[in-house]
């Protein structure tokens, strides 16, 4: 019995494990000097993992069901744990050029990468919290990793209370769907709906439940703290923030709202499809002020969000599916595009306003033309990646009978195209000021290349999208089975 | 069964008022006072449901450790709630909105309350009848058998806090003399004495 | 190797475009010019090897488009048409690309010449090797494209844009034509390859289709529209007003082009689909009247052009209209006749008329020239043996004594389309044809004497006048052989006895047209007509020019009206001005000012530059930075959320 759960829950005990290992390691052996080292280690180890997870087969269940292994977890785990592995390979040398590299970086990103793991695998209520708040805990410490910055130390703070706050309400829904459901198994509870309906009451969990979760993946009005702590942790955690944190939160908006209440689609959708509006439209138009990089990047993500909602807002199956194409076409996107922030720097100070980038394109064209093939994509301009996943959600919008959501999202594309648009006019057509200094390390060169490859090209007929949609639609259709 | 149901609303009260005490009154350290309070209170009403250990476990963690801790800090911050108080006021009439506004759904919500009719059959891991099997026992099996997951996840939850803590407040201050006591240990006599034979009228 | 001399030029072009700054300015010509040479000798040896015993070969490269039922693959149809085309093509660019060279000595962008010139080439034998509308449309298009960007070669001029704009927009009006007769073959037979639509020509005929509120015959209706394309790539009556204009271009591209290869097209459209016209007898006679008019108009207007490129480009524009005369009477052989001769003999026209004007320091202006016989002699020469051909110099009745007619290329061809004219039962065309014929006399006549007879008219000029270089005269040479040769030697398999096996079934000939026996039997007058007309034009351009210079003066001035009628290009110009450009002005700047200006404008500014930032700052504001102020903005947005759906999820059956 707990031979058989252990095997299910392998990948999460051996990241534990790595986590305390390396913590204990370092604390009693070469304190911070080896961080570095462990940085690299912990990256190549969720890489490993990543594989481990992508090769691993069938649909399981352990501890009685609190933890499901299917193909759809799988699909978010793997995204998951390559997403983190990049960022962190990439943050090694950002933060050990700022002085601010320790060897509990790594720790905690492990950690919070497997709260993440423990999220898209929740299929109960509690196991749902504990990875919840496992990643979120450790996001806010990272968040103020740079504590001799105000700002930073802000940025954690302001993180924690809002995110206590947050954990608060979907507390307060998890208590109430308990209440009403009398259940906190995502199997049971849809037993109980099925038998007795969506009670008022059960609704207002649901409500309250993915108020909470859309404060985690930052949806309109639950948004308020993203630019800020966008802006004030430093770059590599907001890469981070960026990408894998997104994908676990979406993975287990699916997986609660459909497993849990599948039934009763047509009551959440219109929350989602309120919350996707909200967010495409003002993460769309309030980026258009901005003139900090990250906090753009912040208002950029909180309109993907937004789209990628969409595709849950749909209730179907082909919804999710367009789900995880979308986040795993942002998350390429974002690695790519951080790549490239963390590696903005004049004289040795990290610079992040959006007119630093003037007349790039003179100065440094091959990196230009990377960020602008990024920027197009983002935008969602065809025939760049970046299209295709707002028109796979589009069209699971209007399948599913939400064409005037799917019109909303055009014209807040329309709206946010602008912004990115305005940086490649920024780098091409403006006159370069101090431009930037410093080279590109190897890794984040790598990075930003691939990604934009990736963006530009995949479309192509040959590659078509690398095979993801085709994954992507085997977990979407594990999460219905 | 006349006393118990004495002592269950005594118990229940005191809780309550204390809970709220805790909210209003204005000196912090009289707040951390109430919330004692309202936790003995607590434990006094999971002995009544013949949970002893848990109401043991009330007391001596949470009280002992846990409220006693509480009191350091806010003694130790001397945090200035009147100061913190003072923006309550402009954002009262919108806090009092939102709270009444919710408090209405939430009771039009409850005002339909009843079992799910199939929660009795979803019951995932019942704890064995009180008297039956020892309640540190049954509380064991919860926690080791059915639960083993959630509470390691738990753990690790409370290990990433505690290396939050550190990584974001311990200071290795430079040029500070600090006790090792393993260095201490270890040092021999050579090491500390060196023995000189002096010349007289030289120095050293 | 068809599939090579397709693709080669546009290696070619690649290179020359994308490679000179590798290879330098010197390779980036003499690649391309290579490349096409080892294409035309290819193209000789497919003509002479090639049957037409076998039938169309066809060699699919790939799959072009797939849609439904709508499928085109990227294919090589190699029969007798495409083998003359091929012939023409390539041996015609290999000349002006090595002319080229010569002539374009002083530019300072050749490899960007070069490379329009391949790939023109490159898409024109796409349209000659299509097996399928579309891979030809894809051609059509193509050389549009080259045309357009050779006409503008030289971006700096005003009047180099303007004509290349020209010359876009009124082939626009006739690929609309064209583009719907391909849509309603694809409509009408449910594919565009060539051998399905000519297998259901006959049943076509039967059927009707509906078009602008009625019924029309579905092959007569189709038949019209192709011609409407082959109107406007050919520049006949209506959208001919392009052509004149495209003389802007350098004077090679002239003669590839807009003499030889191009403008040619539509003929060969109009052969290629015979099968299809056979079946359609109305839009025949279409095809010949406009052919007759185009031929008897331009030859009108070129009588008093004073411009040396604009006098051939007429002439162009006229023996377009024979060879669409002489397929109109369904005598497709003698059109594909004339146009392989045509492309010799104009070629070498045009190939001409640039080195006079290399000569003449890029004066064009034949009021300028005179007396240039004895600077230019090679010049002289080979324009001498273009006009005796273009003009029909021949010996008459020399068919029936010694059973082939002598005389040169234009002789041979052209007296044969005249001839078709009569035998075909068309007195409109065979008289207006005789009449151009008289005409086109006159004006190659005046050309020459203006040019290389009388005294020098600008004595500055004609100091400095020079022979061109050795790389600009071969090419002469070469086209002067082919303009006395091509007529004598290829008679017998184009028109003669031959001609049935030649074109085997490339050419379709429907049961009751017996044209090709008929062009034999026809009057000894009749024979004797274009000659005689040709003698009438040459004794008149003798006496106006040679004898009596101050003749042609006088005349305009008593004639004034008529002169002017005439230099004005019978006021084409001006009408289609006023009718439609001018109109489609006001509309466009109707729609600038008011529509986008005003609305659009007004309505985009208002909102990205009003309400959106309004809304960004609203939202910048709203982020003060205050962690209790985000809490609020939480717990607002969720006790929204559940009024929302307390509201709505009662209504909507939640209890």
């Amino acid at each position: 019995m707990l031979s058989a759960d252990l095997y299910v829950v392998l990948p999460e005990a051996l990241l534990a494990l790595f986590a305390m290992a390396a913590l204990m390691a370092c604390a009693f052996g070469g304190q911070d000097r080896w961080a570095s080292g462990l940085t690299w280690l912990t990256a190549a180890f969720f890489a490993l993992l990543g594989l481990i997870v992508s090769f691993r087969d069938g649909g399981q269940e352990a501890f009685g069901g609190a933890f499901v292994s299917d193909g759809f977890a799988r699909f978010a785990k793997a995204l998951i744990l390559f997403s983190a592995a990049a960022v962190l390979a990439l943050s090694e040398n950002y933060l050990r050029r700022r002085r601010i590299l320790k060897f509990e970086y790594p720790v905690l990103i492990a950690m919070a990468t497997l709260g993440m793991m423990v999220m898209v695998s929740a299929g109960d209520l509690m196991s749902l919290y504990m990875g919840l708040e496992l990643q979120s805990l450790s996001l806010y410490v990272v968040a103020a990793f740079r504590r001799d910055s105000v700002k930073s130390t802000e940025a954690g703070l302001k993180y924690f209370v809002l995110g206590a706050l947050g954990s608060g309400l979907l507390l307060y829904g998890a208590s109430l769907i308990y209440g009403y459901a009398g259940a906190t198994r995502f199997a049971g509870i849809a037993e109980a709906v099925h038998e007795g309906g969506l009670s008022l009451g059960l609704l207002f969990g649901v409500a309250f439940l993915c108020a909470g979760l859309a404060f985690k993946i930052s949806a309109v009005p639950f948004h308020m703290w993203t630019p800020d702590v966008y802006e004030g942790s430093p770059t590599a955690v907001t890469a981070f923030f960026a990408t894998a944190p997104k994908v676990a939160a979406g993975a287990l908006f699916a997986r609660v709202l459909f497993d849990a209440f599948g039934e009763v689609s047509a009551e959440w959708r219109q929350i989602l499809a309120f919350l996707a509006v909200a967010s495409m439209f003002l993460g769309s138009i309030a980026a258009i002020v901005q003139t900090n990089i990250k906090r753009l990047m912040a208002y950029s993500s909180i309109a993907h969000m937004g789209f990628a909602l969409m595709g849950l807002a749909a209730g179907t199956q082909q919804g999710v599916e367009a789900l995880l194409v979308y986040l795993s076409i942002y998350v390429a996107m974002n690695v790519g595009a951080f790549a490239f922030i963390m590696c903005m720097e004049r004289d040795g100070a990290p610079v992040t306003g959006i007119g630093d980038l003037a007349g790039l394109a003179r100065t440094r064209p091959g990196q230009a033309l990377a960020v602008s093939a990024l920027m197009f994509s983002l935008a969602g301009v065809p025939p760049l990646l970046g299209f295709f996943g707002k028109w796979m959600v589009f069209v699971a919008a209007v399948d599913a009978g939400l064409a005037p959501l799917a019109v909303a999202g055009a014209v807040a594309s329309v709206i946010g195209a602008f912004y990115y648009l305005r940086i490649v006019k920024i780098m091409y057509f403006d006159e370069p000021g101090l431009s930037l200094t410093g080279s590109m390390p190897f890794a984040h060169g790598l990075a930003l290349t691939a990604a934009a490859l990736v963006m530009s090209l995949g479309w192509a007929p040959g590659l078509s999208g690398f095979g993801v949609p085709e994954l992507a639609a085997t977990a979407a259709a594990a999460l219905f089975n | 069964m006349a006393v118990a149901t004495l002592a269950f609303y005594l118990f229940a009260c005191t809780a309550v008022a204390a809970g709220a005490l805790v909210v209003l009154s204005r000196n912090p350290v009289h707040s951390v006072l109430w919330l004692i309070l309202a936790f003995f209170s607590s434990a006094g009403l999971f002995v009544l449901m013949g949970a002893e250990f848990v109401a043991m476990l009330l007391v001596i963690v949470y009280v002992g450790a846990v409220a006693v801790l509480f009191l350091f800090v806010v003694m130790m911050l001397d945090v200035d709630f009147a100061e913190l108080k003072a923006g309550m006021a402009e954002h009262l009439p919108v806090g009092l909105l939102i709270g009444v506004v919710l408090l209405t759904q939430l009771a039009l919500a409850l005002g339909g309350w009843a079992f799910s009719d199939a929660a009795p059959a979803l019951r995932e891991a019942p704890a064995e009848a009180v008297g039956q099997v020892h309640n540190a026992r049954a509380l064991g099996r919860l926690i080791y058998d059915d639960y083993v997951f959630l509470f390691q996840a738990a753990g690790l939850i409370l290990l990433v806090a505690m290396v939050g803590a550190i990584v974001l407040t311990l200071r290795h201050r430079e040029g500070i003399k600090r006790q090792d006591v393993l260095k201490q240990i270890h040092r021999e006599r050579h090491e500390a004495v060196e023995l000189l034979d002096v010349k007289p009228g030289q120095g050293i | 190797m068809t599939t090579f001399i397709l693709l080669a030029p546009l290696a070619g072009a690649l290179i020359a475009g994308f490679g000179h700054r590798l290879i330098g300015e010197r390779m980036a010509m003499i690649a391309p010019t290579a490349i096409v040479f080892v294409c035309a000798a290819l193209s000789w040896i497919t003509f002479f090897t090639y049957d037409a015993h076998h039938g169309a070969e066809t060699t699919t490269l790939f799959r072009f488009l797939d849609s439904g039922t709508l499928g085109a693959d990227w294919s090589v149809r190699l029969d007798t048409l495409t083998k003359i085309m091929l012939v023409v093509v390539t041996s015609v660019s290999s000349l002006v690309h090595l002319y080229s060279i010569g002539y374009m000595e002083e530019d300072p962008s050749k490899p960007r010449f070069f490379a329009y010139l391949s790939f023109f080439t490159f898409a024109m034998l796409a349209l000659v090797t299509s097996d399928n509308l579309v891979q030809m449309f894809f051609g059509w298009e193509g050389v549009g494209v080259a045309s357009y960007l050779l006409i503008g070669f030289w971006f700096k001029k005003p009047s180099a844009n303007a004509a290349a704009m020209k010359a876009f927009i009124v082939n626009r009006v006739g690929d609309f034509g064209f583009a719907l007769g391909i849509f309603g073959i694809y409509y009408m037979v449910d594919s565009i390859a060539f051998d399905d639509v000519f297998a259901a020509a006959p049943t076509l005929a039967e059927s009707s289709i509906a078009f602008l509120w009625r019924e029309w015959n579905a092959a007569e209706l189709l038949a019209f529209l192709l011609f409407i394309g082959a109107m406007g790539k050919s520049a006949q009556l209506f959208l001919h007003t392009w052509l004149p204009d495209a003389m802007e271009g350098p004077t090679p591209v002239s003669a590839l082009i807009h003499a030889a290869t191009m403008v040619t097209a539509g003929v060969f459209l109009v052969c290629r689909m015979s099968p299809l016209y056979e079946h359609a007898p109305g839009a025949l006679t279409f095809v010949a009247v406009i052919g007759a008019s185009t031929a008897f108009f331009a030859a009108t207007v070129g009588l008093v052009q004073n411009d040396i490129k604009r006098v051939i480009a007429y002439s162009t524009c006229s023996q377009l209209g024979y060879m669409f005369a002489a397929a109109g009477v369904g005598f497709y052989q003698a059109a594909m006749f004339h146009l392989f001769t045509h492309a010799f003999f104009k070629a070498l026209l045009f190939l001409g008329a640039g080195s006079v004007i290399h000569a003449m320091h890029h004066e064009q202006d034949m009021r300028r020239y005179g007396g240039l016989r004895a600077k230019i002699p090679v010049t002289f020469w080979m324009m001498m043996l273009g006009t005796l051909a273009i003009t029909g110099v021949g010996i008459p009745f020399s068919y029936d004594l010694v059973g082939l007619p002598i005389g040169f290329a234009g002789f041979v061809s052209k007296d044969a389309i005249i001839e078709g004219a009569y035998a075909g039962h068309s007195g409109y065309a065979f008289w207006l044809l005789v009449i151009a014929a008289a005409m086109t006399s006159f004006y190659s006549w005046r050309l020459m004497f203006m040019t290389f007879y009388g005294k020098p008219r600008d004595k500055k000029r004609f100091e400095h006048a020079h022979e061109s270089p050795r790389v600009m005269l071969i090419p002469l040479y070469v086209l002067g052989a082919g303009a006395v040769l091509a007529g004598m030697v290829w008679y017998g398999d184009f028109i003669g006895h031959h001609a049935e096996e030649f074109f085997g079934a490339a050419i379709g000939m429907a049961e009751h047209n017996h044209i090709l026996h008929d062009v034999h039997e026809v009057p000894a007058w009749v024979k004797l007509a274009p000659f005689v007309a040709m003698l009438l034009g040459l004794g008149v351009a003798i006496w106006f020019y040679i004898l009596n210079p101050s003749l042609p003066g006088r005349l305009a001035e008593s004639q004034r009206g008529l002169y002017l009628f005439l230099l004005n290009k019978w006021y084409f110009d001006e009408i289609y001005d006023f009718l439609f450009v001018r109109p489609a002005m006001r509309l466009g700047r109707f729609l600038w000012k008011k529509g986008d200006g005003a609305a659009i404008d007004g309505v985009v500014n208002g909102v990205a530059l009003g309400i959106v930032p309004a809304l960004a700052r609203l939202a910048g504001r709203l982020q003060s930075g205050y962690v209790y102020h985000y809490a609020f903005a939480m717990l607002i947005g969720v006790s929204l959320l559940i009024t929302w759906i307390s509201v709505t999820g009662v209504a909507g059956g939640a209890h």
